[in-house]
């Protein structure tokens, strides 16, 4: 976990609304667990003062500049234009500063070696689980990512997971590219296929609810990434909670987005009672 | 330049008998427990350490969402959730022995009875050097801002707290209220040793697509940079209005905004949303002030407090 100041690289539209930025982060990939996020903030001409969380969906290691330079590190985040703050964010350029917190929070458990693997996700849903699939190719596992969206558009990096070895399904919800409907029919047919399988979902909150409930009832072990309006980042602010499960007015059992996840073995949290409101904004937030 | 003048100025103050290396300590609901920032600065390094507020049984807080940016500020309702304070101190509390920074515990209570009790609870527990009375939170009904917005009321908890407690007594006061300097006078009369000024001013923010409020309990308290006018001019009435020291708080973002409120007269500050924004904030504070009094040719914070001409 660090705090520091650093160069964005690079920052292009590489999809309708959707903002690609690389930045410089010095030891980020030694530190970086698939699943972590950090927070950020431009340096300077705010018309915003709050940092924003955005998942972390690549880093490592840049090709060196000229020989003998010391290797240097990167981190990659993708977000949806939302609202102020990532339209800020949209319209800065390669060279402009920028202020970095993280990596934090709670990444992803990878699971038990060699077990089949499932991913969904749901638009910008899907940027920590590419990370966490370069994680788990690495060490053999087998990796289907369901991926789903309202359309074309909304599907993302689809050749990229293909090019680590990515097993790649595709839904929209009006047909415009791969199957139509809903990504949790795809999850229904491979869990039927593969009930041994292994899930993680990152998406909006009507999706990681359906995917909780397929996966609660093939008592398949299933890992959830939320996302949350944030201040802090840190666990100081209680403004990211969500309740856990066992959670009543009595006895009530909020847990903190930022720390105790953002992810979450589904068992943690409490379905009935987790609020959709303002929650629909993907780790891309306002 | 002279070794004279290489010495460091004095940064330390005292707060109703709470000795302070510098006057820069955090707003209580900003940074925790403490904990939380370890890794991002020298806890030992800050004036003090301002609890989240402790109630005497856990609260579980608001419905989300609770937070909203807004200009230059944000809007929260958190509902004061927090762990109690008898798990704070067998959780929270070991923590401390290994800091030299003094705590100042936070509370509130929902009736005069809770208060009292939290008081002579927070007396046993010598890692807590002072302690500081919430009777402002605006987000819960019983959080006590039906005891900071009436001076009989205000008087009234202040001074069973006063009589309950042994340690240094910080009251916190709502700026939502007609008149700050009726409260500021009531609370000092009541036994206050110090006063902390501001706690948010409640506020609201629509989202026009939506039409529902961006918090789910309606309104919030606003902070930031937003407030920090209206929390220097309260800071100035009510430092004329009581004899006892004030610690300004509203939107301090770097060293210059603390000096406002010190000039205006604050003994000391808190520094609240600027923590959320860069967990090293405060650090920033107490190293501009030093460079400010170097510049000034000052050696003495406390020539700086109090310092307005008008």
């Amino acid at each position: 976990m660090k705090n520091y100041s650093t160069t964005i690289l690079a920052n292009n539209e590489i999809a309708p609304g959707y903002f690609r930025m690389k930045l410089l982060a010095p030891g980020i990939s030694t530190q970086t667990q698939p699943g972590q996020f950090i927070m950020i903030r431009p340096q300077t001409g705010l018309p915003t003062m709050l940092r924003r969380p955005f998942g972390i969906l690549r880093c490592g290691f840049l090709p060196p500049e000229c020989n003998g330079l010391p290797e240097r590190e990167y981190l990659e985040i993708l977000y949806k234009v939302v609202g102020k703050g990532t339209t800020f964010l949209s319209e800065l350029h390669a060279g402009d500063r920028a202020e970095v917190l993280g990596p934090l929070g709670r990444g992803f458990d990878l699971g038990a070696i060699g077990k089949e693997k499932i991913l969904v996700g749901g638009g910008i849903g899907l940027v920590p689980l590419f990370l966490l699939a370069e994680t788990l190719i690495k060490r053999g596992d087998k990796v289907r990512l369901l991926m789903g969206g309202r359309t074309r558009d909304d599907i993302l990096c689809v050749t990229e997971f293909e090019r680590i070895g990515v097993e790649t399904y595709v839904s929209t919800d009006d047909g415009s590219l791969g199957e139509a409907g809903f990504v949790t029919n795809a999850l229904k047919r491979k869990l039927d296929k593969y009930p041994q399988a292994e899930v993680f979902a990152c998406g909006p909150m009507p999706m990681l609810a359906a995917v909780a409930h397929i996966c609660s009832v093939d008592h398949v072990p299933l890992q959830v990434s939320l996302e949350a309006h944030m201040a802090c980042g840190v666990g100081a602010c209680l403004g990211c909670v969500v309740k856990g499960a066992g959670h009543s007015e009595q006895n009530p059992r909020y847990l903190c987005t930022c720390k105790a996840g953002p992810v979450f073995t589904a068992d943690e949290l409490d379905w009935e009672r987790l609020e959709h409101k303002g929650e629909s904004c993907t780790k891309g937030c306002a | 330049m002279t070794n004279e003048k290489m010495k460091r100025p004095n940064l330390a103050v005292e707060i109703a008998g709470i000795k302070l290396k510098n006057p820069v300590m955090p707003a209580s609901g900003t940074f925790g427990y403490g904990e939380e920032y370890a890794p991002y600065l020298d806890l030992n390094c800050l004036g003090a350490i301002v609890t989240k507020g402790l109630s005497l049984n856990p609260k579980a807080g608001n419905p989300t969402p609770r937070i909203a940016e807004t200009t230059s500020g944000m809007l929260n309702a958190i509902g004061l959730q927090n762990v109690g304070i008898d798990a704070f101190v067998q959780g929270k509390v070991p923590y401390y022995r290994g800091i030299t920074t003094p705590i100042i515990a936070n509370f509130f209570g929902n009736t005069l009875e809770e208060y009292g009790e939290v008081a002579r609870k927070l007396n046993d527990v010598p890692e807590v050097t002072g302690v500081e009375l919430n009777i402002s939170c605006p987000n819960v009904k019983q959080g006590g801002i039906v005891f900071g917005t009436e001076p009989s009321a205000a008087a009234q908890v202040v001074a069973l707290v006063r009589k309950a407690l042994n340690k240094p007594l910080i009251v916190k006061l709502t700026p939502n209220v007609t008149d700050i300097t009726v409260i500021a006078r009531a609370v000092e009369e009541a036994g206050a040793d110090a006063i902390s000024c501001i706690n948010t001013i409640t506020g609201m923010a629509i989202d026009i697509r939506t039409r529902q409020p961006k918090i789910a309990n309606r309104t919030g308290g606003l902070s930031g940079p937003a407030i920090r006018p209206v929390a220097v001019r309260m800071t100035h009435q009510v430092v004329q209005a009581v004899k006892i020291p004030v610690i300004g708080i509203g939107g301090i973002m770097c060293a210059e905004d603390a000096l406002e409120f010190l000039i205006a007269g604050a003994t000391a500050v808190q520094v609240g949303t600027a923590n959320f924004i860069d967990p090293a904030a405060m650090i920033a504070v107490i190293e501009g002030l030093e460079r400010f009094l170097i510049e000034e040719g000052l050696d003495d914070i406390r020539q700086v407090i109090g310092s307005l001409k008008v």
